[in-house]
């Protein structure tokens, strides 16, 4: 039932999501007729020409139906400002920020459940207190402040690590990643700030209830309750959260790649948006919104199959 | 669960969740002077208010206090290094980087504090409505709030720049919806946990109008909570201002803004680190400052 809500709910946000996307995007002045004729955009006919041949002379409903039908089929369109099919011009970016984004999670995930179950255990303790307020500082910062001044420190003053990625759009994944760890570095600590914290609360919790008292009267380790009954308690609502701050944090890349000049899905969409290239927002934005609304989805499944007291609450 | 954004998931960890808490004291408990002292007895909370007490005199000095015209640029002393005329250096074009750091936060503390005020004000009257009446106007409301939360927030934030177009001020807007759905959960989650209290239950038994249940029972109640989380929302917005400012969304080039200015000066950071890091050191004092306020006063008002 849970899940059928959840389902619904997010199917609604995808659509609300394309809407605003589809409507915000067509209400800009300006589109990529007057972008791309520049100062011919003066004469009418030129600029009438060009809107037919790029089918955006017709009334904002009719495209957003034909839009949506192509949507539904897969077809994503063609780029305006590039003149190639849209699905070919995200393809490698797509790639590109995937690679960042899964590398960022597979670093985070460990590194939050190690540090938030040693805050659990050392509960109160200088490290448990400076653990907290240095990943409080990192996720309450802004993503450019952090990745700056990361810069600054191992680029810069250490020189340890490259300031920006010189990688072509399509280089094979071995050779984008040396060139990646700074940002990885930045993506993942973000990603540990807002996981770490779940992972203490809920080890502690974990530790506190009843069960685990139970075990620890039967004579049991502490180590043995710590990761044989605490911790599998704990894990699945943290990887909810983390699978939700990965979500989130798909805003965040946007910013992360600029800094870097890492040629991903955001770097395209600031470009697209700058180029009013149109089809290629609305595309990305779509790429966007369904990667957040399968990782929430994701999010919801992983709560309800590794915890069955939420499959049973009754809503 | 699955309905949480960032600063949700980051006010989670400063204050327990609204839900949660039995009804909370209100500042007609303690004065405000109380509130304070309590909140400067802890290190996090002294610290928040000696930057945001820090900020709030710049803000209001700025014009004043700025030893160079933020604007002026000077070719001869392109990227100089701190000195006693330019205690902060200067930038690419030689322009004074105390005066642009000093200035440099007006724009976006106007802007995000007219946003989240209109974030937190709407936020409430939606969220506290959805709350009394309930029904079909609570459940649009909650999947339309939903249906915001699901948008990554740079990208909202992207688009909706772009249809009020305008300038940053078209911004705030953009802002006070984005942030104003985190407000209405909030609101409305603190005002569900008041109402089922026995004193509103009291009030309804004693006959007393919706509109008196409403203001004198419920408002002062969830106040606390809502100011609090108001506070988070503007760091938050903040947070969102300068990425906008510094993807180029926010505020125009040669007005001084610290999201653009460690946009200018971040390719020559490794020759003149000053231009960038003074910036940053401002904006993260400011939002630092903001959050560790409204941590301390969450707990000082008991929760």
């Amino acid at each position: 039932m849970t899940l059928l809500r959840a389902l619904f709910s997010r199917m609604l946000s995808l659509v609300v999501v394309l809407c605003v996307c589809f409507f915000a995007l067509e209400a800009l002045p300006g589109d990529a007729c007057t972008t791309f004729l520049d100062q011919d955009a003066q004469d009418p006919e030129l600029l009438h020409n060009c809107r037919v041949k790029l089918g955006i002379d017709q009334p904002i409903p009719i495209r957003f139906a034909k839009w949506a039908e192509a949507l539904l089929h897969g077809d994503l369109g063609t780029s305006v400002a590039r003149d190639r099919p849209v699905a070919e011009v995200v393809a490698p970016h797509l790639r590109n920020t995937f690679l960042l984004a899964i590398l960022a999670a597979s670093v985070a995930f460990p590194v939050s459940i190690v540090l938030g179950v040693l805050a659990a255990v050392w509960r109160g303790t200088a490290f448990d207190i400076g653990m907290s307020a240095f990943f409080l500082v990192a996720m309450t910062l802004p993503e450019f402040l952090i990745a700056t001044v990361l810069i600054f420190i191992f680029a810069i003053s250490l020189q340890w690590l490259p300031a920006i990625t010189v990688v072509a759009t399509g280089a094979p994944i071995l050779e984008v990643l040396p060139n990646i760890i700074l940002p990885v570095a930045v993506l993942s600590l973000v990603m540990v700030a807002h996981t770490m914290q779940v992972v203490r609360t809920r080890v502690i919790e974990a530790m506190q209830s009843d069960f685990v008292e139970t075990s620890r009267l039967r004579g049991l380790s502490f180590q043995r309750v710590l990761l044989g009954h605490a911790l599998p308690s704990a894990l699945p609502p943290t990887l909810n959260v983390i699978a939700l701050s990965l979500a989130s944090l798909l805003g965040g890349v946007v910013v992360i790649e600029r800094v870097f000049n890492y040629p991903g899905l955001g770097t395209l969409t600031l470009q697209a948006i700058h180029d009013r290239d149109m089809p290629l927002v609305q595309a990305v934005v779509v790429i966007f919104a369904l990667t957040y609304v399968s990782l929430s989805l994701l999010a919801d499944l992983i709560s309800t199959l590794l915890d069955p007291r939420i499959a049973r609450r009754a809503d | 669960m699955a309905d949480r954004d960032i600063f949700a998931e980051a006010s989670y960890h400063f204050s327990a969740p609204a839900q949660a808490s039995s009804p909370v004291n209100t500042f007609s408990d303690r004065s405000l002077w109380k509130l304070l002292r309590a909140i400067v007895h802890k290190p996090a909370g002294a610290i928040g208010v000696l930057f945001v007490l820090f900020h709030a005199i710049v803000v209001l000095t700025g014009p004043w206090i700025i030893p160079h015209d933020p604007l002026a640029q000077d070719p001869r002393t392109i990227l100089a290094a701190p000195s006693w005329a330019h205690p902060f250096g200067t930038d690419l074009l030689g322009r004074d980087v105390l005066s642009r750091t000093i200035v440099g936060g007006r724009i976006a503390i106007a802007i995000t504090a007219i946003g989240a005020l209109l974030a937190v004000v709407g936020g409430a009257v939606a969220g506290i409505t959805a709350a009394m009446r309930g029904g079909l106007l609570d459940a649009i409301m909650m999947r339309l709030v939903e249906a915001i939360g699901a948008l990554p927030y740079l990208l909202f934030l992207l688009l909706l720049a772009n249809f009020f177009t305008g300038g940053a001020y078209a911004l705030i807007p953009a802002l006070g919806i984005f942030y104003g759905t985190a407000v209405v959960r909030v609101s409305r989650a603190a005002a569900l946990s008041v109402a089922s209290s026995d004193f509103v239950a009291a009030a309804r038994v004693r006959g007393e109008r919706s509109s008196t249940i409403l203001f004198r029972e419920i408002l002062p109640n969830v106040l606390g909570v809502i100011v609090v989380d108001g506070a988070i929302r503007w760091a938050g917005m903040l947070l969102g201002f300068s990425s906008l400012s510094f993807l180029g969304f926010g505020v125009a080039p040669p007005t001084p803004d610290w999201g653009l200015m460690i946009s200018d000066a971040r390719n020559v950071m490794a020759i003149a680190p000053w231009a960038t890091l003074w910036p940053c050191a401002a904006l993260a004092s400011l939002i630092l400052g903001v959050i560790f306020l409204a941590d301390g006063a969450g707990k000082a008002l008991g929760r």
